[in-house]
């Protein structure tokens, strides 16, 4: 009897605990820990998911690195899946993260990898990892000269903290620039300023919505004008917010978007989408086709998409019938306070994602420094208007010279190009990102949803008055799961897995009940065996 | 005379319904909703509502649905239309539905966007046109996202999007001089890896008859849906 008790004993204290380990989520992996040694003697297989712009020579440079990577270590094969799309990156990780088949390194942005933070040890946190003294950034068991900790542009390594833990490293940054059809502006009888308000770009805008006699655009003797195109609507809101220093959100998570200032400002949007001198990429295409073809005055783009802007530009998508001939300029996004500019920095960071072999994922983090390595980020960078992310990369040699050639040819220095990666370069103390947190994705999407919609609502025919606004902002707090329940929702799971010192506690208190339990069981066991003997 | 008349009157009627078939048959539509003849003249950013037959479409992705769709006059293009993952499945080619939503134009493609459907019953799967005269001309345009073919174009060129498969293929054909962009959607193809090997492997010179919906992108930009290699 005794033996079947202590059965007993031992069985809850299995379930409980297994309950107690189910609890906060699946089970997940266990946390990664840094092999003494890194196994050489055996083979890794590891998946890369990259993302391109589009733009072949980026997938060359990744297949070089690749190539390069596997060379100093042959018994690691990287096999690479590439995207256009950071949205299907996204899906498709967690789509994979619930049948544990993530890839082993992934581009990827911040904002996202708090949502992958849902499952736990999922992603690899990498402060120990660069700071390994065998391992880590610019150690001496890495075969190859990365950058060191420091080397790395700090501004842009803070953004890969979540939660005070670094989750990610950069990999290339970008920011937006307005690329001008400076003929038009002059036609329209306006100089360029080194930096434009946004109210000289809705006055520009406006003066070319004259037409002439026979029903074109007086400025370009066309049929088609869209004076102001904005690729990412998300951006633009999020800038013109951050630059009116209002509510976006907390780094904790509150949903501060829905404001005042918000109002005001997708009010004024409306003005110029009913008037037509403002549209957005979602709504007419891509702002470089309008601005080839004489089409667009102020086409706001990525610095990553420097290639496809101007009259010369090395790539394009429109007929060379359709192209005209302009000068094209490189200025800041538009400013509310031009002695102070704020400018969004974005751009492709990458992760490691856990494994259950640490020697996996040891080699998943040398792959993920050696894309660091000066070769690969000046090659990457200058096939945009990037920036590579080290110091290191900035200073070397070859990419001084690579900026000292600006514009003597027409494809690796084509001159828009180099001067929108300079706009950068000048501009680092200027830019920011918004907080990161387990929802701020979806955040994001709705603040570019708002300009989407007002926008579509004018050229719809609706008027954008308060009541509109009113039921929009409900409408999008509902889609994108911002309202206050569901915030509160956000910022539970943002907080990742228990820390360690609430497992234990939480584990102390279930084993002093299991034994509490088990002295009363033992008790009822002893008591009935004794009515037993009595009977 | 009586027999005379009701046989003049049946050959009337019979050339009639004939002169009917021959402009593709055209049905009538439901209370509410436009010809394709409305829906072509309707203005840019306006409210329309059509019923059409599902043709194909690409993959379902976070509720949206893009659908190739045409009637017996022409073609629709119903991009990101809000769909469940449900009643994607039941958008099988043939399938009849009513949609509400915009009529938009993006980069020359005109297509309804923010559209909401329904399921209505009746079948219809349009037999490809063949365009292959109109390249070049303003009259193809009039075929825009309909089953079009095009004969003896010659592949001047094969690329994929990525550099690598995995992602849209961009086939080059040449006719009579001249070079037009075709595509292999992705996700339009969905998971038949049998054609995209196929258009994958096509070589330069080879003389092809093409099939495909008439997409535009700053141009025609077929989307490739069968291919015979000559």
């Amino acid at each position: 009897m005794m033996k079947k008790a202590k059965l007993c004993i031992v069985a809850a204290t299995m379930i409980i605990m297994t309950l107690l380990s189910g609890c906060h989520g699946s089970k997940g992996l266990p946390e990664f820990e840094i092999p003494e040694e890194f196994d050489e003697s055996r083979s890794y297989e590891i998946t890369f998911w990259a993302k391109n712009d589009t733009n072949k020579v980026q997938s060359d440079i990744y297949k070089k690195a690749i190539s390069d990577f596997e060379k100093l270590y042959p018994n690691i094969k990287v096999n690479m899946r590439l995207y256009t799309d950071y949205g299907r990156i996204y899906n498709d990780v967690i789509t994979n993260i619930s049948t544990s088949t993530t890839p082993n390194v992934c581009i990827t942005y911040p904002d996202h990898i708090a949502t992958y933070m849902s499952g736990i040890n999922v992603v690899v946190p990498l402060d120990r990892l660069i700071d390994d003294p065998k391992y880590g950034l610019g150690a001496d068991g890495v075969k190859f000269d990365s950058p060191k900790r420091d080397e790395v542009v700090p501004e842009f390594l803070n953004e890969c903290y979540l939660n005070g833990e670094c989750y990610a490293l950069p990999f290339m940054r970008s920011t937006e620039a307005l690329y001008i059809n400076e003929d038009l502006v002059k036609a329209l009888g306006y100089e360029v300023p080194d930096v434009l308000t946004w109210d000289f770009v809705w006055e520009v805008s406006e003066k070319a919505m004259e037409k002439d006699a026979s029903g074109n655009f007086a400025v370009n003797g066309q049929k088609v004008l869209i004076p102001f195109i904005y690729k990412s609507t998300d951006n633009m809101m999020i800038s013109m917010l951050k630059q009116k220093n209002a509510g976006y959100s907390t780094s904790e998570g509150d949903i501060e978007i829905f404001n005042d200032t918000t109002t005001e400002l997708l009010k004024e949007v409306a003005v110029h989408a009913k008037s037509g001198a403002f549209s957005t990429f979602k709504i007419s295409s891509y702002p470089g086709n309008f601005l080839n073809a004489g089409q667009c005055i102020f086409a706001l783009d990525s610095t990553a998409g420097a290639t496809w802007m101007g009259s010369d530009a090395p790539l394009s998508d429109i007929a060379e019938a359709s192209k005209k001939q302009f000068t094209t300029v490189v200025r800041p996004i538009p400013q509310f306070d031009v002695s102070s500019p704020r400018m969004i920095s974005q751009g492709p960071s990458v992760c490691v994602f856990n494994k259950d072999d640490p020697q996996e994922v040891l080699a998943s983090w040398l792959f993920t420094q050696f894309l660091l390595t000066n070769e690969v980020q000046t090659a990457y960078s200058e096939t945009e208007g990037y920036v590579p992310v080290t110091r290191k990369a900035q200073e070397s040699d070859e990419y001084r010279e690579y900026l000292s050639l600006a514009g003597t040819d027409e494809n690796d220095h084509y001159i828009i190009k180099e001067e929108a990666a300079k706009l950068l370069l000048n501009n680092m103390s200027n830019t920011f990102v918004t907080p990161v947190f387990n929802g701020s994705a979806s955040l994001r999407d709705a603040a570019g949803a708002l300009i989407e919609n007002v926008t579509k609502a004018e050229r719809r025919g609706t008027k954008v008055d308060d009541a509109f606004l009113e039921k929009m902002y409900q409408d999008v707090k509902s889609l994108y799961k911002l309202d206050s329940n569901l915030s509160g929702a956000m910022k539970k799971e943002s907080m990742g897995p228990l820390p360690k010192a609430s497992v234990i506690l939480l584990t102390v208190l279930a084993v002093s009940w299991v034994m509490i339990g088990s002295v009363r069981l033992m008790q009822i066991l002893k008591k009935k065996k004794e009515e037993k003997t009595t009977d | 005379m009586k027999k005379v008349l009701v046989a003049a009157l049946t050959l009337a009627m019979a050339a009639v319904m004939l002169t009917a078939c021959g402009k593709g048959g055209s049905e009538k539509k439901s209370e509410g909703v436009m010809t394709y003849a409305e829906y072509d003249a309707a203005a840019l950013d306006s409210e329309v509502t059509i019923e059409a037959y599902v043709q194909a479409h690409q993959s379902w992705w976070d509720n949206k649905i893009t659908v190739y769709a045409a009637d017996k006059d022409g073609a629709y293009f119903l991009y990101e239309m809000a769909c469940s993952e449900e009643d994607a499945a039941k958008l099988t080619p043939g399938t009849k539905f009513k949609a509400k939503g915009y009529k938009t134009e993006w980069s020359g493609e005109i297509e309804i966007a923010d559209a909401t459907f329904e399921f209505e019953d009746g079948n219809y799967t349009a037999s490809p046109v063949d365009v292959t005269s109109y390249l070049g001309k303003d009259e193809l345009k009039k075929y825009q996202n309909q089953l079009v073919s095009f004969k003896d174009m010659t592949v001047s060129a094969v690329s994929y999007k990525n550099n690598e498969p995995g992602d849209d293929i961009y086939v080059n054909f040449t006719k009579d001089g001249n070079e037009y962009y075709f595509c292999l959607e992705y996700y339009l193809n969905g998971s038949d890896s049998d054609f995209y090997n196929k258009v994958g492997s096509l070589e330069v010179g080879q003389v092809c008859d093409v099939e495909g919906f008439l997409y535009w992108y700053e141009g025609p930009n077929p989307h490739i849906t069968a291919i015979t290699v000559k």
